[in-house]
């Protein structure tokens, strides 16, 4: 069983949540550890790719065409789907595509189904609607069976076990599988995953995967991975259900040329993914031969609707932007209170929500732009982060905040004010200021600063005074 | 000024300017960021160049005024902003790109470690230009800081707004400069500078803060 799944609708607010987050120093060493890791890996792979500017530029060539005419390629795609003999479903929103999952996994006659890492899945909290209706969900990628076992929930896109180490996974595996021997090597917990899974592989008739692509012109469905049980997935069951959002599709089978570079680079570090299968429809001779496809919308048509924020759905996955955030280094995934968290969560995250939740999240971020430096379709997530800023800013309408900015947006339309102001300032923060010429308290929101820092008092002279002085005495 | 004059160069100092925008802009007051950038083309429309002593008010110009321009809709004002962006030079890169020079006669016998501030690094592409002007002043003894990439946890409302997440960051980034064992700090962006210099504060530790062009305006006779 799961535990309770990531909401943003009744998550904390990120300060508060990131707050609680750091308080879990092992969380934070394990964080720390394994983004360095990867981003070392990651470093050394694009580093040895002379074309890997040229290649991100065709990546988001790729997908703002793409986005640009989503109809098209998603009709195009349901149709070499149906020809080649999967069923295509669409899905206005999670709760419909859990509906259509659910129906489609009892009509399959199976209480069980394996299931290959999908944080699409994550997003519909789809393992809960499953366990509702009576069917157990086996999930069958090692790090997504930790969360299951240890009852946790995922804090990575890639790595959803990221925030765990070794010697936790061990006490979780020692418990869930009943293996009291049990090593912490990782090829001890690899073997114990292996035998755990292998019988389920062979039992259960179902599967249930998601998508990193969908091949307009052929039908074709894309999932690359790392240990090998998404192609058990793929190919054992007798039914097999994939579910992705409509901003997958690609439209050529020759665009995994590129994608097929830029996604196992950017994500682990990897040349290549060990396991790249394209599914598509179905073979008489072999693997499943039922096939259902369900394309869910679930707030990407708005998302698509909005011009300054679309290349939001340019996103492949990759998760080297968590990697390289400074703020997700520092509290972990789980602060974000959603599947997707990270920069591209900061971003995704409200607007599936319509943003009537999560709002907080496009403030967490100090706009450094790492996001955007690795991001290998070159998603400029600080400029989208800015501009659902400014979504928020509008809904929220009048608060003190709002007030402090008219404010000085006034006072710095006019050299006067300004000059006043800066008086003003100088007088108003005396009764703060210590005698050793420094602020150690300031009140309100903007105790904020004074939590770890302290604030020089202001100068008796301004630079403005200064060059005044300087150019009355000829200097 | 002392550096730019130095050079041999005329300066100038509109006293009508007062701020770029980018706090209104990035904490999403886009509204009233946009008489700001108005403010800003009146001020300094003419100069030869304009040298800004902040790379993240340069990236803030560089990268939203032509947008901001295009939204006011002034047919006038984005061509002024057009030909006014390709002048606007953050105070290093003006030095190194415009000028062309590393060697600026500056001496400053201290160890000082760089912090390369994330909008210069990142937005403005500024490379090791910085470093270079350094490694070319008299007496100084630079030295490397450990993760000089990373964010220094500022972000302008961020650190008010995520005050425990930009004050762990902030941490990291004061034990690396201690970790040098430098006198100052230095970086190109007194924002940066003033959140580090907070911190080092309220540690009681003896390092100073001291913007690039401070650096580059000592001279022996001074020290």
């Amino acid at each position: 069983m799961s535990g309770v799944g990531l909401d943003p609708k009744t998550a904390p607010l990120f300060p508060i949540a990131a707050k609680t987050a750091m308080g879990n120093t092992q969380l934070r060493k394990n964080v720390r550890h394994a983004t360095d890791l990867i981003q070392a890996k990651r470093a050394r792979v694009v580093g040895e790719m002379p074309d890997w500017q040229d290649l991100r530029e065709a990546g988001k060539q790729i997908r703002q065409h793409t986005m640009e005419n989503l109809d098209f390629y998603l009709e195009e795609f349901e149709a070499n789907c149906t020809r080649a003999g999967g069923v295509v479903h669409w899905a206005r929103d999670a709760a419909e595509a859990r509906r259509i999952i659910v129906s489609l996994v009892k009509a399959s006659g199976s209480e069980e189904v394996i299931k290959i890492k999908s944080m699409t899945t994550e997003e519909i909290q789809l393992n809960s609607a499953l366990e509702e209706a009576g069917i157990h969900p086996f999930e069958t990628d090692l790090a997504e069976l930790i969360i299951q076992l240890g009852e946790d929930r995922p804090s990575h896109i890639v790595v959803p076990a990221l925030h765990k180490n070794r010697h936790e996974i061990r006490e979780i595996f020692r418990t869930k599988m009943n293996l009291p021997d049990l090593g912490d090597q990782p090829h001890d917990l690899a073997d114990a995953a292996r035998m755990f899974l292998r019988e389920k592989f062979l039992r259960v008739k179902t599967g249930v995967s998601g998508a990193n692509f969908l091949i307009a012109e052929t039908g074709g469905v894309c999932i690359t991975e790392s240990e090998g049980n998404g192609r058990m997935c793929l190919t054992l069951p007798e039914t097999l259900i994939a579910v992705a959002g409509i901003d997958k599709v690609i439209p050529r089978y020759q665009d995994l040329e590129v994608f097929l570079q830029l996604l196992p680079r950017s994500a682990t570090g990897e040349r290549m993914n060990p396991y790249n299968s394209v599914w598509t429809g179905v073979n008489a001779a072999d693997g499943p031969q039922i096939f259902h496809v369900v394309l869910m919308d679930n707030a990407r048509t708005e998302i698509l609707a909005d011009e300054e924020a679309r290349q939001t759905l340019n996103c492949i996955r990759c998760a080297a932007c968590q990697n390289a955030c400074p703020v997700y280094r520092q509290t972990g995934g789980h602060a974000y209170g959603s599947v997707y968290a990270g920069p591209i969560g900061a971003i995704l995250t409200p607007q599936l929500q319509e943003m009537h939740y999560a709002q907080s999240l496009p403030y967490a971020s100090s706009l450094c732009g790492a996001c955007y430096e690795v991001c290998p379709v070159k998603i400029n997530i600080p400029e989208v982060l800015i501009h659902l800023r400014n979504k928020v800013v509008k809904q929220k309408g009048l608060s003190a905040e709002a007030l402090a900015m008219r404010t000085m947006g006034m006072i710095f339309r006019s050299e006067r004010r300004f000059r006043a102001a800066q008086r003003l300032g100088q007088v108003a923060e005396t009764p703060l200021v210590r005698k050793d010429g420094w602020i150690g308290w300031l009140p309100g929101q903007l105790g904020g600063w004074t939590q770890a820092r302290d604030l020089k008092k202001m100068p008796k002279e301004t630079f403005r005074d200064w060059w005044e002085k300087r150019g009355k005495n000829g200097n | 000024m002392r550096v730019l004059e130095r050079l041999g160069h005329t300066v100038e100092f509109p006293a009508g300017q007062t701020c770029c925008g980018q706090m209104h802009y990035n904490t999403g007051y886009q509204a009233e960021a946009m008489p700001l950038l108005e403010r800003f083309v009146a001020q300094f429309e003419g100069a030869e160049a304009v040298v800004v002593p902040s790379s993240s008010c340069v990236a803030m110009m560089r990268d939203h005024y032509p947008k901001m321009a295009l939204e006011i809709g002034k047919a006038e004002l984005i061509g002024a902003v057009d030909a006014l962006l390709p002048k606007v030079f953050e105070f290093s890169e003006f030095v190194t790109k415009r000028l062309g020079l590393e060697d600026v006669g500056a001496h400053y016998p201290h160890r000082v470690t760089y912090h390369a501030s994330c909008h210069g690094l990142r937005n403005l592409g500024l490379g090791d230009g910085p470093v270079r002007l350094l490694k070319a002043v008299r007496g100084i003894d630079l030295v490397e800081l450990k993760g000089l990439e990373q964010c220094c946890g500022f972000g302008g409302t961020f650190a008010v707004k995520n005050a425990d997440v930009s004050g762990a960051m902030l941490a990291d980034k004061v034990s690396a400069v201690l970790e040098t064992k430098a006198e100052a700090c230095t970086a190109c962006d007194n924002s940066c500078l003033m959140h580090i210099e907070g911190a080092l504060h309220r540690q009681k530790m003896d390092v100073k803060t001291v913007h690039l062009a401070e650096i580059l305006a000592g001279e022996e006779a001074a020290q």
